[in-house]
């Protein structure tokens, strides 16, 4: 279940040039599908109810198309969290814990979906989630809404925001009402 | 009387008293065909570990099931409904095929009793400062990857002990889920691991086991076209034991047959037939009442043997028909002339055997007395009560025409003298050059599991992701408690090692159970609620938290200080259960906790590092070197024994003969068979293992009567018999050189080429006055 925070963080600001006329789903993907490489920072925060205010945690995102994602997170402690095709990596404390993702169906679906977003597969990400794109190619926000019962459970929404071709924010609202917010900020260029 | 006792009479009656008894002896005993025969009479501490991790370790309890072909989702269908139906059965403790029946229990029980498991339960955690710093650092967890996981536990477990728990448990490797059930790391096979209630050593109930899990298989996969793969110990066990079964039958029936037909191509006498087969009956019965009595289980191994030794006890009725075929002056004659010579055989070949008595291998020492019994059997039954069997007019065809066209060869034989000492020259160059790897002396060349099933059980294994129990420390105590202390105590000093590298990681039954001292000693790191209630407001001082967040954490840390310690009924229906099981185990009146040890990825343990760190009642075990160091030590031993063997068959031969130079006569040849069949071995890229040791005590032990007789006067028909004799044991021992058992296989291939050797030796190096 925690990687399903962090899946959502994968998402990040991607960038190649979309001359479309129209905005639309189609486009988006077919954007976004174009990014073979990605390097941003991030800023996260998380609202949980029990704690009297929100927990912060900044680092790396990187992305090799189709498949490696990396989040490092710097503070406020070093972790790193690889997801390298259908395996999990994460790393705390100087421990090592290797996930396949076949063993979690529902972080599975969580991680094909944010794929099928990376990749451009609309197909894929429309077997989880139900997409509703608003704005324009500006300022547009996909919201993805689970269609499984037991990710419902689990997460409420997640928005994701960005400007032309670039993620700026994931929000992710979770089923009890806790959230995370993360923003998105591109380091190298595309 | 004196001439009743003389009478035939009375050596009938003795004979059929002697197989009577044999016969009750037998069908009484106990018959096997597990490791036993190969491990140790006398073993030290660390064989006994071994031996009885063998016998009814949890391990040898395992039996791994794959299944194969048809597509996953209909291979992970009848994994699940296979594994609902085994679980329902009580041949199995455990049954497991990644479908989580007992995750919830376990989690249950590492989350209910936290506060006893945890070994950062001490009282300085409990103090404020100890507090701050633990809750500081879940809410630190909260922002991190791990967070979800620790939101919902924060209110219950501030200090974050469930998360610690579930760190320890995560090491092993699993296999990964396919449509909801096991499957191997390419997908193609899905996987059950099945834990029987019989011991590994208890091939019957192993053999239950495994035909429960074929029944149901079959009927769940009735319309698929997927197939049932199983290995492990007990199965191994139970391929063995069937296929030592199924060889020895064969071969027995084979090999009678072949040495009926060339003993009917000889005599064309159907009551010589029979009776020549008499000996032979007499010496089998006489081996397996003997090494029933002698060691109280016969394993299969000496039967396959017993088998082979048809072709040695049949020679006797031959020398005594053949030689004496003239009818009763002529037996007479034999009597005085011919017997004396193969009494001298007989016991040259139960003097070498004699040595094997000594073998710490029981298996060898099983060989021994068998032959020992078997031969002495045969041979005073052929001379005392075979005659007496004969009925009037006994006689054979003459082979004498025969015999002197073979006296013919044998008369040229000495010119081949030169020749046959070229090829012993050779020989002994080839064995020079093979110095070095002559022997095997890996405990799996005794293996009677085909290379195709030991393919089977690797591939299964790394599917599993799960390498050999090879490594592991054990340690005894007089109590069950105690073993579980000393376990802990082993923990600790283990750990640095995993910090280290040394160790990829252990496993310890307290980790699951901690002892009722450790237990103790957390209940009383646990405060009293006023004063905890009191510390934690401290704590949270600084922290963006309420204490009242907290009330669950009091109330389940009262409930833990106030409750009764755990028992080994606790883990009821948790995975944990079989765990603990297998890491505790009684030996004799001690039990011994057993800690297992996997080593680093792609290496192997240092032993001597992890021997440096332990206590000197602490025993580091590698199996496989244990194991390997054990047939290692047989194979000297053996040796050692088959040349004390060959001094005393030497001693006997002086002794009766006399004459260093006859005694050489009778050495020469046999010496020479031996070197030439082992060279030829080592050049066919055979490695030696312990049964072609007891094969060249084989050729020495038969090849005897063939030189004893070339030392005397050969006459054409002795000639013909031994000719004969010759043909019926290369029969026996050949067609075990065909077995797929090792062992069995070993022994044939050694003896037969050996003895044809020994006969042809014993002609060419015949001494020249008589090999006229």
């Amino acid at each position: 279940m925690n990687i399903l925070q962090f899946l959502a963080c994968l998402l990040m600001g991607v960038s190649a040039s979309a001359h479309a006329d129209e905005w639309s789903l189609d486009q988006l993907m077919r954007t976004l599908a174009q990014t073979k490489v990605g390097h941003a920072s991030f800023v996260e925060k998380k609202s949980i109810a029990m704690l009297e205010k929100p927990v912060e945690s900044s680092g790396e995102l990187f992305y090799t198309a189709p498949d490696r994602l990396e989040k490092r997170t710097l503070k406020p402690r070093p972790e790193s969290m690889v997801l390298d095709r259908g395996t999990l990596t994460v790393e705390q404390k100087g421990r090592k814990h290797v996930l396949p993702l076949q063993n979690y169906p529902e972080v599975a679906a969580f991680i094909d979906s944010i794929r099928g977003t990376l990749a451009g597969d609309k197909s894929a990400l429309e077997r989880t989630y139900q997409l509703n794109l608003s704005g324009d190619q500006q300022a547009w926000t996909l919201l993805l809404t689970p269609i499984d019962a037991k990710m419902k459970k689990i997460v409420e929404k997640i928005r994701i925001a960005g400007i032309g071709n670039e993620l700026r924010s994931i929000e992710i609202k979770q089923a009890d009402g806790d959230s995370s917010l993360m923003t998105i900020t591109q380091l190298s260029p595309p | 009387m004196s001439r009743f006792l003389q009478s035939a009479r009375f050596a009938i009656a003795v004979w059929l008293a002697v197989l009577l008894a044999c016969a009750v002896v037998i069908v009484r005993g106990h018959y096997t065909a597990d490791l036993s025969a190969f491990l140790p009479r006398s073993p030290t501490s660390e064989q006994q570990f071994l031996i009885d991790q063998l016998r009814d370790g949890l391990a040898s309890r395992l039996i791994l099931v794959g299944i194969e072909g048809a597509d996953p989702a209909t291979r992970a269908r009848i994994s699940k409904e296979m594994a609902y139906r085994l679980r329902g059965n009580e041949a199995f403790a455990t049954v497991n095929n990644g479908e989580d029946i007992t995750a919830a229990r376990d989690r249950e029980y590492l989350f209910g009793n936290r506060y006893l498991l945890s070994p950062s339960v001490t009282p300085q955690r409990f103090t404020a400062e100890g507090l701050h710093q633990a809750i500081a650092d879940s809410i630190e967890q909260l922002a991190s990857p791990a967070g979800l996981l620790m939101k919902s536990l924060l209110p219950h477990d501030p200090t974050g002990e469930m998360m610690q728990l579930l760190d320890q448990m995560n090491s092993a490797g699993k296999p990964q889920i396919v449509d909801g059930a096991w499957a191997s790391q390419d997908g193609q096979t899905a996987l059950l691991l099945l834990q029987t209630h019989a011991a590994g050593s208890d091939t019957d109930g192993q053999q239950a086991a495994m035909q429960i899990v074929r029944d149901t298989f079959n009927e769940v996969a009735a319309t698929s076209a997927a197939q049932l793969r199983m290995t492990g110990p007990g199965v191994f066990s139970v391929l063995s034991r069937d296929s030592i079964k199924h060889q020895v039958r064969v071969i027995f029936i084979v090999s009678s047959v072949l040495i009926a037909l060339l003993l009917w191509a000889a005599y064309r006498y159907i009551a010589a037939l029979v009776l020549g087969f008499l000996p032979v009956a007499t010496g089998i019965v006489a081996g397996i009442a003997a090494v029933g009595l002698g060691f109280g289980v016969v394993h299969g191994v000496t039967l396959g043997f017993g088998t082979a030794l048809i072709g040695e006890a049949v020679d006797y009725s031959i020398y005594l028909f053949m030689q004496a075929e003239q009818g009763e002056a002529d037996r007479r004659d034999w009597m005085a002339r011919v017997w004396p010579t193969m009494r001298l055989g007989v016991f040259t070949s139960v003097f070498g055997f004699a040595a094997l008595l000594m073998s710490g291998f029981p298996g060898l020492a099983q060989l021994g007395l068998y032959s020992i019994a078997g031969l002495l059997a045969a041979a005073a039954m052929t001379r005392f009560v075979l005659p007496h069997l004969l009925p009037s007019g006994f006689k054979v065809r003459d082979v004498s025409s025969a015999g002197m066209h073979l006296a013919k060869f044998a008369a040229m034989a000495p010119r081949l003298r030169w020749l046959a000492a070229g090829l012993l020259v050779v020989a002994v160059a080839v064995l020079f050059l093979h110095r070095d790897h002559l022997w095997n002396r890996e405990l799996a060349a005794l293996s009677p599991v085909s290379a195709t099933d030991q393919a089977l059980d690797k591939r299964l294994r790394s599917g599993m992701g799960a390498p050999d129990v090879r490594y592991m420390v054990a340690v005894s105590s007089e109590s069950w408690q105690g073993a579980l202390q000393a376990s802990e105590q082993v923990a600790l000093t283990l750990q640095p090692l995993v910090e280290q590298g040394v160790l990829a990681a252990f496993e310890s039954p307290s980790r699951y159970l901690p002892s009722e001292a450790a237990q103790q000693a957390r209940q009383d790191s646990l405060p009293e609620p006023e004063i905890l209630k009191q510390r934690l407001g401290a704590a949270v001082q600084g922290l963006p938290v309420k204490a009242a967040l907290f009330e669950p954490f009091l109330e389940d840390v009262e409930a833990a200080r106030t409750r009764l310690l755990l028992q080994r009924s606790d883990l009821e229906g948790t995975a944990m259960a079989m765990a603990v099981d297998g890491m505790l185990v009684r030996r004799g009146a001690n039990w011994a906790a057993l800690l297992p040890l996997s080593a680093p990825e792609h290496g192997e343990i240092d032993a001597a590092k992890v021997k440096r760190v332990l206590p000197h009642d602490v025993f580091f075990i590698d199996l496989k070197h244990e194991s390997d160091k054990l047939y290692s030590g047989y194979l000297s031993e053996a040796i050692g024994l088959s040349l004390a063997g060959v001094g005393a068959i030497v001693a006997l031969l002086f002794a009766a003969l006399r004459s260093p130079r006859q005694v050489a006569a009778v050495i020469l040849p046999l010496g020479a068979a031996v070197l030439v069949v082992t060279a030829g071995l080592a050049l066919a890229g055979q490695q030696l293992i312990i049964l072609h040791l007891i094969g060249m005590l084989l050729i020495v032990a038969i090849g005897s009567n063939y030189a004893l007789f070339f030392n005397g006067t050969v006459t054409p028909r002795t000639l013909a018999s031994l000719v004969f004799a010759n043909a019926a044991t290369v029969l026996g021992f050949g067609l075990l050189a065909f077995s797929t058992v090792p062992v069995l296989r070993a022994m044939g291939m050694t003896v037969a080429p050996g003895v044809v050797l020994a006969l042809v030796f014993s002609a060419v190096f015949a001494r020249r006055d008589d090999a006229r």
